[in-house]
């Protein structure tokens, strides 16, 4: 074997557990990796002490000829939404700088308990608003793609799980958390090459995630390709008592159920979802992806969202205003930072707090979920999205009974470079116009690697299911990456 | 609607976040940029809808009114920036 970093989960699970080399092997591999990444800044505190416990608790179990978990030894980062016990948590933002959870959420606590370990907390957009990682309070997060012909300028890895896209991308990890609040998982999976799901809303629970947008917020997993997703999915999601949204259902094994075999599926193409100003070269892929899906046995057919143009406009309502409610708690007073000037009151201590602690795009976004919920506003703007969100859901209902799943472009664009869209906030916004309609509806959906475009970079395919529809996502998924034969990765410049 | 410097500053008094004036100067074309591309969604008929409530058909849960996690004051206070005899402390809010 040349370099074990190279193996993803289900390979680094099932090596270690028949012998092929140790899970101390394993982690040390990848914590070597992570230490010579730093150029890439996709992490915002390394854990290889946590890493190398898991790996010793693997081992150990081994050479006790005891039964191994699903994960043993297997080594994963954590985007740095997810509160980790003892282990500093900052959802990438200065207010929560130094703030050391006396608690562990749900998910990473179950991934813990299926023997995984953590390589550390991923930097992420701040909040996770944004969509290039450059809202970081931590630095912005540099994909490890590069355009071709000597172009070095550093490129968005995504947001705003774009520590979580990054690492896996460049191979410091074999998989990783990422959360998906309207597009944060499958957008920078897409800048990036690999693959990552949202769940359906409810699958994974929400308790110990630093909330963004509660009625949209999901966890999901990362990873290079559908089978890994399918492995971390299962160890992620199911019932949480904690969490009031989440679905007390059992969780599939979807890893087990996976086949590339499509036969009497219907897979629908929105027509809204061709959009003025798509590159050609993703116009393209669609085509590709459309005659995959064909090969692997699926009926094409096409269907129509209607309201698809008015999911970016309702999700720009709907998440800032959930956005300047949840973050109403970061006040100076239970955790985090305090800004108190000599003779200041708690009112202007509350102010300076949150002045000096969010930055530009949180304090924006809070603005504008502040402004559509004031008096006189709320119904013209809130009441009205939640119609039209309303709608959205109901076209997707509506598909639904011609078609099992769609397929779609997952992003608008390759990655741009860092800085070519930061000063236009709807320009960035609309990153996540394909990835928004399914996020307000609460749809299962995941982004698998199809292709490059001519500058070299990634481009990937959205499929989204029907509610509860891993399977179906995951297994469309699988025949796309088994016949889009996806194998470039980026040359280690870092 | 426009946002003018003024409506800024209620709002982010609203939020408790502090902004200079040059900050207000900055935000208002910004906000007004973002709000108008919002508005749109003013075109769409709604009168046949209502407003979404839960994303995913669910039930809320009732548990029994009993303590589950309680006695645990030190750990709720540690990562309080300032903590005083067990409680949270704050600048003087009643004279």
């Amino acid at each position: 074997m040349s370099d074990i970093t190279d193996l993803g989960v289900a390979s680094l699970r099932d090596g270690i557990r028949t012998g092929k080399f140790s899970a101390r092997e394993v982690a040390d591999a990848f914590i070597v990796k992570v230490s010579k990444g730093k150029a890439l800044n996709a992490f915002i505190v390394e854990t290889p002490e946590h890493a190398l416990a898991a790996a010793k608790a693997a081992d150990e179990a081994i050479a006790r000829g005891e039964p191994l978990k699903p994960l043993s030894g297997v080594p994963l980062g954590m985007k740095d939404l997810f509160a980790t016990k003892g282990v500093q948590t900052t959802a990438a933002s200065h207010i929560l700088e130094g703030f050391e959870p006396v608690y562990e959420s749900t998910v990473s606590q179950k991934l813990w308990d299926a023997g995984a370990g953590m390589l550390g907390k991923l930097n992420m957009d701040q909040f996770a608003m944004g969509s290039s990682n450059e809202t970081s309070y931590f630095g912005n997060v540099i994909s490890p793609w590069r355009r071709g012909g000597g172009d070095n300028a550093p490129l968005a890895p995504g947001g705003s799980s774009g520590g979580s896209s990054a690492a896996i991308a460049a191979r410091l990890v074999p998989g990783a958390t990422g959360t998906d609040t309207g597009g944060s998982i499958r957008q920078p999976a897409a800048f990036t090459g690999i693959s990552g799901i949202k769940p359906t809303y409810g699958r994974c629970s929400r308790y110990g995630v630093v909330a963004f947008a509660s009625s949209l917020d999901q966890a999901g997993p990362m990873a290079r390709d559908v089978r890994d997703c399918a492995i971390l999915l299962e160890n992620m999601a199911g019932f949480d008592p904690r969490d009031s949204t989440s679905l007390q259902l059992p969780v599939p094994k979807w890893e087990e159920h996976l086949s590339g075999d499509l036969s009497g599926k219907k897979i629908g193409i929105p027509a809204e979802y061709l959009i003025d100003g798509t590159p050609t070269e993703i116009a393209k892929l669609w085509e590709a992806g459309i005659a995959w899906v064909k090969d692997a046995g699926a009926e094409v057919v096409e269907v129509s969202l209607p309201h698809t143009k008015y999911a970016l406009p309702a999700y720009y309502i709907i998440a800032p205003a959930e956005a300047s409610s949840n973050l109403a708690r970061y006040d100076g007073v239970r955790y985090g930072l305090r800004e108190l000037a000599e003779g200041q009151n708690l009112q202007e201590m509350y102010a300076a707090t949150r002045a000096a602690g969010f930055g530009d795009e949180v304090k924006r976004r809070i603005l504008i979920g502040t402004y559509v919920l004031s008096a006189g506003f709320y119904d013209a703007y809130y009441t009205q999205a939640q119609k039209v969100r309303a709608l959205i859901a109901r076209d997707f209902e509506n598909v639904f009974s011609m078609c099992d799943l769609l397929l779609t472009p997952t992003a608008p664009s390759a990655a741009f470079a860092l800085g070519e869209k930061s000063a236009d906030p709807i320009a960035m916004y609309l990153n996540d116009v394909f990835t928004v309609p399914s996020s307000l509806a609460g749809l299962p959906a995941m982004s698998v690697p199809g292709g490059l475009d001519a500058g070299g970079l990634p481009l990937g395919l959205q499929i989204i299911g029907r509610p509860l529809d891993e399977q179906g996502v995951l297994n469309a998924g699988l025949a796309i990456e088994q016949r889009a034969g996806f194998a470039a990765r980026p040359e280690a410049w870092w | 609607m426009s946002v003018d410097t003024a409506t800024v500053k209620k709002v982010a008094s609203l939020a408790r976040i502090a902004i200079s004036d040059a900050d207000a100067e900055r935000l208002a074309p910004e906000l007004n940029n973002i709000l108008g591309w919002i508005e749109q969604l003013g075109e769409v008929d709604t009168s046949s809808v209502e407003p979404m409530t839960a994303v995913i058909p669910n039930v809320l849960r009732l548990r029994e009114d009993v303590v589950t996690e309680g006695n645990q004051r030190d750990a709720v206070l540690r990562n309080a920036p300032q903590g005083e005899h067990g409680f949270f402390t704050v600048p003087k809010v009643v004279e």
